[in-house]
């Protein structure tokens, strides 16, 4: 069993900088979680903390209940995966995998057992006397995750073991994470600053800034109810749509166009107000008539994105940006309708950035 | 209930993730002790030194009395120290900075143009003057500028007695030959280290091999430029090399200031004027270290 | 590089005269070894191995050699263990003013050499009781030598990934572990390099061991060489040829292995 609970973590570095800022997460035994956030918003910070790199200046790390924040990085039972794997490169892969192992005095039948294990798991049994100089990227990243696995840790620590493979690596990589993760059933944490890395791999997620916690939850919940803008603006493949208007009465007007409040909102805001209304480009489809809740504009842009096409209308000076199922692309300059999701609109408040 | 964390309790004071303190310490510790015991105590010791009247011989070797200023002002009305000085700063000047430095850059520059094979072979032949020991590397200009059958005399038809009659001009030119190496690989990273493309900009720019040395090689490599003049003045300063081709002579005509130091030191064991000597070399080399520093800082504003 | 045909002409010229100028006093080290009537003149009349014959009759030539082996391995050694901790350590640890530190260090080293500070060195291996001692010489060099040594290493020891000291770290190794299954082993080209150097410069000193060893049987070949050609005579340019080539020879060949093996470059950390 293996959870991890982060209370009141505070970091502040030499230099004054405030990375880690009175944080409190709960990660659960066996997840696989994420920290997702742009640089410099603590994930990785973050994440060598709880490995014992960092020390916290404040608060308290617990690892199956047991209180580990003061305890030196040795001795957790933690393993960690680097963004550049770290492979020492005057051992061979085999020697590699061994290291911790030796250092942990295990004796020569339990190495051999552990390594094969690994090596096993990861597929890279071929690769054993061959240097970390002779392999690939992707089997360079499976011998760390090889090696932090020889050690059978209770926490597994990933720091953007994805970002140096190139793309399509990366894919089949992550699908294979994803796998071994559920398979072995360790709780892992992963950093990383690719959302839809983190949409694809995690089972619940943090979203990081400036060493605070803006949301936490599972990527369906990033998804479809981001909390504030500034998750709303940093996850999806696609830029959310975010518009301001004015309150009146029950309707939020943007421009010229206007829309129906549901009812919790109506209820918080008064007329006058300005605040701001999300929706998913996904959720934006043409409508045939104009009218009440609909943008009406100029075709400004279109992307080609495979199935579909994003199309960017200008509609009173505000972008607005829409799906368009393939065969259908508009034309630049012909003025089309784009009817928001009302199930899928969520409105946020100007000042706080928060969800209403 | 809670207990209070300290503060940095395991990383260092710079945020070090794998060094402690103690161990921090005991693998400096070593290097810190022999630095300090067999060089920073004896650049104070010969400071020290330099205001008594020690012997080693006669009185003053067993009661050696604080003369304060004495020895300096000895030195100040000495004509030997003066013409030891002047030596010394021909020296350094002919044999450094209008030597090694421009000998060592433009044989980077060149050779950097050149094929592989070419650059190896020079550069072997330039390192191994720097490598020959330097007992054999003086015998070896004793050797060459021989005035009755010496190489330098066979090919230009002379019979010049190179070391009596131009003694200064003589080591001005083996330290050129001995130190030029140094200076060379120093400026083949210089010049290696500027990006190709800088160079082809300006080549298509219409730029002469020329101009694309002044405007773009030099002013990228003036770290290097500076670090090497600091390097190579302090070195040729101090140095005690030619000592083994000419003794200091004929007379005095080549005593270099570590040679005038050695005289009075472990000739004549006058160990308090020799110190004081020592000790106005450290000062002269604190004021060179000064000049190019502050120069390369000021022009870098 | 395009160069015109003046710019080829003029770049080969001097190439070839620079050549020259560098190759011929060193040419009679290579020849007047094996010329049976050894003179200052360079040539090479009557081949034969006489004067390595002569050479060996004197008692204290093979001696003097092996001396200059002990001075040199030992400060290089003394310079890898002790300097490359202290290179790592500086190099991970950041205090206010290291680099600064580090570069006054280098000046310090450079500005007190062996001239500078003989009379205290003289002084300190008197009062220490390692005057005429081998370990006297080499603490001495390596003094000198270790700011320089320590400059160069901890530019090596940059270029590590910290990574790798921090995996192993998690792992549970100790800070000595680090330093000696990672760190020591990546660095490796760095120390050979350094140790290489260190040798060269001690084998070739001829200052110290010219001020502390006083008794013949420890003195190095640095200081032999000299003797032998500052007695007058033509008899002694036989021993002196013979010796002086056998006295150059083993630095010339670790030059070239090193450059073989790893280059011979001072990788970055000059620019200051």
């Amino acid at each position: 069993m293996s959870t991890v609970n982060i209370k009141g973590i505070t970091k502040v570095f030499p230099n004054g900088v405030r990375a880690l800022d009175n944080l409190d997460l709960e990660i659960k035994d066996g997840e696989f979680f994420a920290l997702l956030g742009p640089s410099g918003c603590g994930k990785t910070t973050l994440l060598r903390t709880l490995g014992g790199l960092e020390s916290a200046t404040d608060g308290h790390i617990l690892i199956d209940g047991n209180d580990v924040t003061r305890t030196s990085a040795g001795d957790r039972n933690v393993a960690m995966v680097f963004q550049d794997y770290a492979l020492y490169p005057h051992m061979n892969v085999k020697e590699n995998i061994q290291y911790p192992l030796k250092i942990r005095k295990y004796p020569k039948d339990e190495c051999e057992r552990r390594v094969n294990m690994a090596a096993k798991a990861l597929s890279i049994e071929n690769l054993l006397d061959r240097k970390p100089g002779q392999i690939s990227g992707g089997q360079q990243q499976r011998v760390a995750v090889a090696r932090a696995m020889a050690t059978t840790p209770n926490l597994y620590l990933f720091d953007e073991p994805l970002s140096n493979l190139d793309a399509r690596l990366r894919l089949e990589a992550r699908s294979f994470l994803k796998q071994l993760q559920r398979e072995l059933g360790v709780t892992t944490i992963l950093v990383t600053h690719d959302q839809s890395e983190a949409l694809a791999l995690a089972d619940r997620m943090a979203v990081m800034e400036l060493g605070k916690i803006r949301q936490v939850g599972s990527p369906v919940e990033f998804f479809h109810r981001p909390a504030n803008l500034f998750v709303a603006s940093f996850i999806g493949s696609t830029p959310m749509n975010l518009l301001e208007g004015v309150v009146q009465g029950k309707d939020l007007k943007i421009g010229e166009a206007k829309f129906a409040l549901p009812a919790h909102v109506s209820k918080e805001v008064s007329t006058g107000a300005k605040i701001i209304m999300g929706v998913r480009p996904e959720y934006v489809s043409v409508s045939k008539s104009s009218g009440s809740g609909v943008f009406s504009g100029k075709v400004k842009i279109t992307e080609n994105l495979g199935t579909h096409y994003l199309v960017l209308i200008d509609a009173d000076g505000n972008v607005v940006r829409g799906t368009v199922p393939d065969g259908s692309e508009p034309s630049i300059g012909e003025v089309i309708h784009f009817k928001p999701d009302p199930e899928r609109t969520l409105f946020y408040d100007t000042k706080s950035g928060e969800l209403i | 209930m809670v207990t209070e964390i300290k503060a940095g309790s395991r990383t260092d004071k710079s945020g070090n993730a794998v060094l402690r303190g103690g161990a921090a310490s005991f693998f400096l510790s070593p290097a810190t002790i022999i630095i300090i015991i067999f060089l920073v105590i004896p650049a104070f010791w010969t400071i020290y030194l330099g205001i008594t009247n020690y012997r080693l011989t006669g009185f003053s070797a067993v009661d050696p009395e604080i003369i304060g200023l004495e020895n300096f002002r000895r030195a100040l009305s000495d004509p030997a120290f003066f013409n030891s000085l002047k030596v010394t700063f021909i020296f350094t000047i002919g044999s450094a900075i209008l030597g090694q430095a421009v000998l060592g850059f433009f044989l980077a520059w060149i050779l950097f143009g050149l094929s592989k094979r070419v650059r190896s072979t020079v550069e072997i032949i330039v390192i191994a003057a720097w490598m020959v020991p330097s007992s054999v590397v003086s015998f070896l200009w004793i050797a060459f500028l021989n005035g009755d059958v010496g190489t330098l005399n066979a090919i230009l038809g002379s019979q010049t007695r190179w070391l009596i009659d131009y003694p200064l001009e003589s080591i001005v030119v083996f330290n050129i030959w001995r130190g030029t190496a140094f200076s060379m690989l120093l400026f083949a990273a210089a010049v290696a280290s500027i990006p190709k493309s800088h160079l082809e900009v300006a080549r298509v720019a219409g730029a002469s091999r020329g101009q694309q040395l002044r405007t773009i090689v030099l002013p990228a490599i003036r770290p290097y430029i500076l670090t090497d003049i600091l390097l190579i003045t302090l070195w040729t300063f101090n140095d005690f090399g030619p000592y083994l081709i000419t003794s200091g002579g004929p007379g005095q005509e080549t005593e270099l200031l570590a040679i005038f130091v050695y005289n009075n030191a472990l000739r004549f064991l006058d160990f308090g004027y020799a110190s004081s000597i020592a000790a106005i070399m450290l000062l002269i080399n604190l004021i060179l270290s000064l000049i190019v520093i502050t120069t390369g800082k000021k022009r870098s504003q | 590089m395009e160069k015109s045909a003046s710019e080829r002409i003029t770049s080969a010229l001097f190439v070839v005269i620079v050549s020259l100028f560098f190759l011929l006093p060193i040419a009679w080290l290579f020849l007047a070894p094996f010329d049976g009537q050894p003179t200052y003149r360079l040539k090479l009349s009557d081949p034969s191995l006489n004067n390595f014959r002569e050479m060996s009759q004197n008692p204290y030539a093979y001696r003097s050699l092996l001396n200059s082996a002990i001075f040199s391995a030992g400060t290089g050694l003394v310079i890898i263990l002790i300097g490359a901790p202290a290179a790592y350590v500086l190099s991970r640890v950041k205090f206010k003013g290291r680099d600064v530190f580090l570069y006054f260090l280098l000046l310090f080293s450079s500005v007190v050499s062996g001239s500078a500070a003989m009379v205290p060195l003289f002084l300190l291996a008197l009062r220490f009781n390692i005057l005429d001692t081998y370990h006297g010489v080499i603490f001495i060099l390596a003094g000198g030598l270790l700011p320089a040594a320590i400059f160069i290493l901890k530019d090596f020891t940059d270029s590590l990934p910290r990574s790798y000291e921090e995996s192993a770290k998690i792992f549970g190794a100790s800070s000595f572990r680090i330093l000696k299954d990672i760190v020591a082993p990546v660095i490796r080209p760095g120390l050979a390099v350094i140790f290489v150097w260190a040798f060269v410069q001690s084998w070739g000193n001829f200052l110290i061991p010219f001020i502390i060893i006083r008794d013949i049987n420890k003195q190095p070949a640095a200081v032999m060489m000299y003797s032998f050609y500052t007695e007058a005579g033509d008899a002694v340019i036989r021993t002196v040829a013979a010796f002086g080539l056998l006295y150059t020879i083993p630095v010339l060949l670790m030059y070239f292995y090193v450059n073989r093996k790893y280059g011979f470059r001072f990788y970055g950390g000059i620019k200051g």
